[in-house]
């Protein structure tokens, strides 16, 4: 065994040799090289020798830092370095440590001692060694074990390893909150120092404590004050500026105080760091200080006006949080902003778009997207969509609050998706979509911009886009009755560049196409059937479609003889006319009809034009798009009988199939006009549930029906599915279908019933893309108008919560944008705090107010090893305890002192409740007393034992505090 | 709160990393390799700062290095170019104008010499004489190891154990 260590210690190779040898190589021998280096240290780290151990492990550590080789393997020899009497072992051993360590090392605990030892060494270096090593990989074991070390160090003549152990502190507190107890009243002390290096440290310690949990530190602000005041360090200072930041917002007072010395800070001192820390104090925290803010305008002004690219950078960033309160710091900026919109580095272009958007008003809203557009086109991709990013989320906010005209911004967006580099696709079809469904005075507006969106075969080819393109088609069929040319649209929704377009946005190409065929179709129904009834010259004129004319006359005549033979049929027919005069087409069909009548051919090219493109597509791979080519296609031979051509037709068959048509283009058309308003996310919930409402027992009446039909996960848009079935089967074979459902469908009869009786707990099935939906269910003679009642009963109930808040006082009217009063933004979920920091925040509490209830009541606590020197420690009680203790000293008749004391307690938060009319003064402490004597009887010990069985984040009580400052 | 210190050279080499908050290896080398494209990528004209992952990193070049050190999104950017720079005016002290030779070929010293300025993120030490005698001392002390260690009469000792 000794020989080859004695070959390694002679001939091995130190780190220089390491380093040379990696340096020399070709990047492509390099981890040739470097595996045989890992190979030889491996032989080495495994030496008896310390030296040769040590020398290993160094290498192996730097190949590690530099080389990203894993070194987790060596962890033990780490620790054998560590242990070794000779401190440059111990120095190589303990970087090793620190830079490969992790909580999840295994042998991490084996070191504890080891690090326990050196910690009490008498040779300082070991110590701050061992203090580096602690702060970097303290675990809560080691925290746990060690802290008491620690907090021995804290206290140590050097100050040289003083301040290490206070920064070692942060970690012990981190990962071990109960080290509060014992390290925090020497830290406090150490605050008390005059400039030193001591002082800097603990403020660091304050600064990070203070941003995870400000309010246990509010009781320390005298000191803090006192060291803005007194300090000469800069370092110290925008420390200290940083924590007042955090505990500005809790103490009103505070912020009076600390104005002056914070301005006199900016005003004389030349460290641009301190003077941008004061700033950003003052800009966050001291809003309401008009004086200050002016100063630190000033100032922000002067980095605006440098060269130094920071200072410009932090200026533009200091006014983006003065934004949203003070817009004048902006506006006052305006030139330096606008200018810096071209600055070469990114990150100033980003802050001054920030500003620009925040500058951004109903006013000039117009103006400025002009200009930040003109932008977005000349820059590079990334900061192109930055700003393209940026306009939607600004126009969009609070449910596009700033814009007046929609047209404008319909068209902006749409120009937005011209742009060659966007990649917004998806916002912007969001915007489309909402937008369209909450503003109707901009439909028409809306579908033209969808329309050039869907005709431009060029956009098809950008991926980014497919997204936005989605919502144009979903916009065109959807508000198709604006469209001054249907069948323009019904082309470029079937271009064969579609093909390049995913599934899942094909599918809404087709359910577009189809709805732009329902609307030709019925209009054409429509026209046909005002000139029947009005000119009957005009359309016998037509020889082609005059015999369909005649037979629509004769369906109607006949329909209307049906009555009450038929219910379902004679509602539907008189609900003809009605939906005709209330619906949503109504008032654009008249432009449409007039601008150019559907003529019979041109319906026939349609359905050629469809059936050309969806064929193919019935034997798709895609489920999706086969299933609805089916549908459209199984609709399609229904509707073609009636104009295939008539002449051949047979004369029995004739009336019956021309009201079945007519009729089922009726419905669907329906179906798809029927408007469906936002509805708010809670609004089913506040539906209060009538008693008659039997929830359970029909559901489960329902299963026993439906057993073999699967139901779909409630949540979905629910019970459609046992009609899609059946809807196929209908459109294909068109009237026998429909007799046949009758008898064949008793289950969804069944849930028809149910609907119809409640039909307020549905939702609106209207709106779904599913075709057959529409179709009034067999056995239902009032479902259509039951349906519009129950929308109406939902579209009252939406009311409620539907509020439009701007009065259209402007030279354009705004239109009415629907909104819903919540349910619009993301419920904000309040994030539970850490139990850490909870633990942290809450010992830190206990002691900074003199609490000493948890010390106590937690000695039985047997993880608590410090608890026995609690006891001495409970000695000297911080001089804000004095005063509690005071009042405790005015009750003679107590067993004993510390349950006394928690007793108090226990009462003393009682009493802050229930008192809190009476907080301010001495009354309040007589208050108390009385209420406390009273209760004590009853609650005492148990109160306190609550309180120490209760978790520990209690949120202190403010007259906890007094005034510290005045 | 500083979360790293990378020194990275103008070539994309590593020559120092320091972690104050756990990064994984590998996530660690996933860092690096994103910052250094950021960085290595900016001009010398933009400002010193890059807003990465929610945090700041603030960095600046000296020769052929790029000292970067990645804060939190409220601390103070102008005093981290401070602390760099008073941690490259401590280096250069101490190799006497230090070069990246200096720094490749003592990488362990320059740990050291972090450690004596930093301590768990936090600035620990604003003077410069204060750390160039910490670090002077405990120079002295490892010298002394060393010299006994690789004395012969040592080595024979543990060859002959």
């Amino acid at each position: 065994m000794a020989s080859p260590s004695l070959m390694d210690t002679l001939f091995q190779r130190g780190l220089d040799d390491i380093i040379k040898g990696v340096r020399h190589q070709q990047s492509s021998t390099e981890c040739i090289f470097i595996s045989r280096v890992i190979e030889e240290i491996r032989r080495e780290i495994k030496s008896t020798d310390l030296q040769t151990k040590s020398t290993a492990l160094q290498k192996l550590t730097y190949l590690n830092s530099i080389h990203f080789i894993d070194m987790s393997w060596a962890s033990f020899h780490a620790i054998e370095c560590i242990s070794s009497p000779t401190f440059s072992h111990k120095k190589i051993g303990y970087l090793a440590i620190s830079q490969s360590f992790s909580e999840s090392t295994p042998v991490i605990l084996l070191i504890s001692n080891q690090l326990r030892k050196d910690l009490k060494s008498g040779n300082e270096f070991e110590v701050s060694l061992a203090l580096d090593c602690l702060s970097r990989i303290g675990t809560v074991d080691l925290c746990r074990d060690l802290a008491s070390e620690v907090f021995i160090l804290m206290s140590s003549s050097k100050v040289f390893i003083r301040k290490k152990a206070i920064g070692v502190v942060l970690k012990l507190f981190e990962k071990y909150p109960d080290a509060v107890r014992v390290c925090f009243k020497k830290l406090v002390e150490s605050l008390e120092g005059s400039d030193s290096p001591i002082v800097s440290a603990v403020v660091g310690v304050f600064c990070e404590l203070s941003a995870k949990d400000p309010r246990s530190y509010l009781p320390l602000a005298p000191e803090f004050y006192r060291i803005l005041v007194d300090s000469k360090n800069n370092w110290v200072l925008i420390k200290v500026l940083k924590i007042f930041v955090k505990l500005a917002p809790l103490e009103p007072r505070l912020a009076k105080r600390l104005v002056e010395p914070i301005c006199d800070h900016m005003r004389k001192t030349g460290a641009k760091s301190l003077v941008f820390e004061c700033i950003r104090t003052v800009v966050t925290s001291f809003t309401e200080y008009e004086s200050a803010m002016k100063l630190a305008a000033a100032k922000i002004r002067e980095f605006l006006m440098e060269d130094d690219p920071n200072l410009k950078y932090l200026g533009l960033h200091a006014i983006s949080i003065m934004a949203p309160k003070h817009l004048w710091a902006v506006l006052e900026n305006k030139d330096v902003v606008i200018q810096s919109l071209s600055d070469e580095d990114p990150n100033i272009k980003l802050e001054s778009l920030r500003l620009v958007m925040a500058m951004a008003s109903e006013s000039n809203l117009m103006e400025t997207c002009r200009v930040l557009v003109n932008y977005a086109l000349k820059s590079d991709p990334d900061f192109c969509n930055e700003i393209l990013g940026s306009i939607l989320s600004t126009c969009c906010q609070n449910v596009y609050e700033v814009i007046i005209d929609f047209d404008w911004y319909v068209s902006l967006l749409g120009e937005m998706s011209r742009i060659p580099n966007c990649k917004k696709g998806e916002e912007i079809e969001n915007q489309l979509i909402d937008i369209g469904m909450r503003v109707k005075d901009v439909r028409p507006e809306l579908v033209r911009i969808a329309r050039d969106l869907l005709i431009d075969p060029a956009l098809l080819g950008n991926p980014f886009l497919h997204r936005l393109l989605s919502a144009a088609a979903w916009v065109c069929g959807e508000y198709v009755e604006f469209s001054r040319n249907p069948v323009e649209l019904m082309e470029a929704l079937l271009q064969p560049r579609t093909s390049l377009l995913p599934s899942s946005i094909r599918t809404v190409y087709m359910q577009s196409a189809f709805k732009i065929l329902i609307f030709c179709i019925h209009s054409y129904f429509l026209q046909k059937e005002d000139m029947t009834s009005e000119v009957s010259d005009l359309s016998s004129k037509r020889e082609c479609s005059e015999s369909s004319d005649l037979a629509t006359g004769k369906a109607l005549v006949q329909s209307d003889q049906d009555e009450g033979f038929n219910p379902r049929e004679s509602n539907q027919s008189y609900e003809y006319p009605s939906v005709v005069d209330t619906g949503d087409g109504q008032s654009s069909t008249p432009t449409f009809m007039e601008k150019k009548s559907l003529m019979h051919e041109s319906i026939v090219n349609l359905l050629n034009l469809m059936e050309l493109v969806l064929s193919p597509l019935s034997g798709s791979l895609d489920v999706e798009i086969q299933e609805r080519a089916c549908n459209v296609l199984g609709f399609m031979e229904l509707v073609q009988q009636e104009f295939s051509n008539p002449l051949i037709r047979k004369e029995a068959n004739l009336d019956r199939e021309e009201v079945i048509v007519s009729r089922v283009v009726e419905w669907v058309h329906d179906g798809f006009t029927e408007e469906l308003g936002p509805v708010s996310v809670t609004a089913q919930d506040r539906v209060p549930i009538p008693d008659e409402l039997v929830l359970k027992e029909n559901l489960t009446d329902l299963e026993a029906i439906c057993g073999g039909v699967e139901l779909p996960a409630p949540g979905s848009f629910s019970l459609t599915s046992p009609y899609y079935g059946e809807s196929a089967v209908f459109s294909v074979s068109n009237l026998q279908a429909e007799e046949d459902s009758e008898p064949s469908t008793e289950s969804t009869s069944l849930l028809t019933e149910h609907r119809k009786r409640h039909e307020l707990y549905y939702l609106p099935s209207e709106k779904n893309k599913i075709p057959a939906n529409d179709y009034p269910p067999a056995n239902d003679p009032s479902s259509s108008i039951n349906t519009n009642d129950a929308t109406e009963d939902l579209v009252k109930l939406a009311d409620q919560s539907l509020v439009s808040k701007r009065k259209p006082n402007h030279a354009k009217p705004r239109p009415v944008v629907v909104k819903l009063e919540e349910g619009e933004a993301a419920p904000v979920v309040s994030k539970k705090p850490e139990l850490k920091d909870d633990l942290l925040s809450g010992a830190i509490h206990d002691i900074l107010l003199g609490n000493e209830v948890k010390a106590a009541s937690s000695q039985g606590n047997p993880s608590d090893k410090s608890s026995s020197k609690r006891k001495g420690k409970a000695k000297h009680v911080d001089l804000l305890d004095s005063k509690e203790n005071l009042a405790v000293g005015e009750q003679p008749n107590h067993e004993n002192p510390s349950s006394r004391r928690s007793k108090h307690r226990g009462d003393g938060k009682q009493k802050s409740k229930k008192s809190k009319g009476k907080k301010n003064g001495d009354g309040r402490e007589d208050d108390g007393e009385k209420e406390s004597q009273k209760i004590r009887d009853h609650h005492g010990r148990h109160k306190s034992r609550q309180r120490a069985d209760a978790p520990i984040n209690v949120v202190p009580q403010t007259p906890d505090i007094p005034d510290y400052l005045l | 709160m500083i979360q790293f210190v990378l020194l990275i050279s103008r070539q994309g080499k590593v020559r120092l990393t320091k972690w104050y908050s756990p990064y994984t290896q590998k996530e660690r080398s996933k860092v690096i390799r994103e910052l250094s494209g950021v960085i290595l990528t900016r001009g010398p004209k933009l400002c010193n700062f890059v807003e990465w992952r929610g945090l700041k990193v603030v960095y600046k070049r000296y020769a052929s290095l790029y000292f970067c050190m990645c804060i939190d999104q409220d601390d103070n950017e102008l005093e981290v170019l401070e602390i760099i720079h008073h941690f490259v005016e401590i280096l250069d002290r101490y190799f006497g104008s230090v070069c990246e030779l200096d720094l490749i070929f003592n990488f362990h010293k320059a740990y050291y010499v972090l450690d004596e300025i930093l301590i768990a993120g936090e600035l620990q030490e604003s003077s410069k004489k204060t750390v160039a005698r910490l670090i002077a001392a405990q120079d002295s002390l490892v010298e002394t190891a060393k010299e006994q260690a690789s004395s012969i009469s040592n080595i024979i000792a543990q060859a002959t154990k």
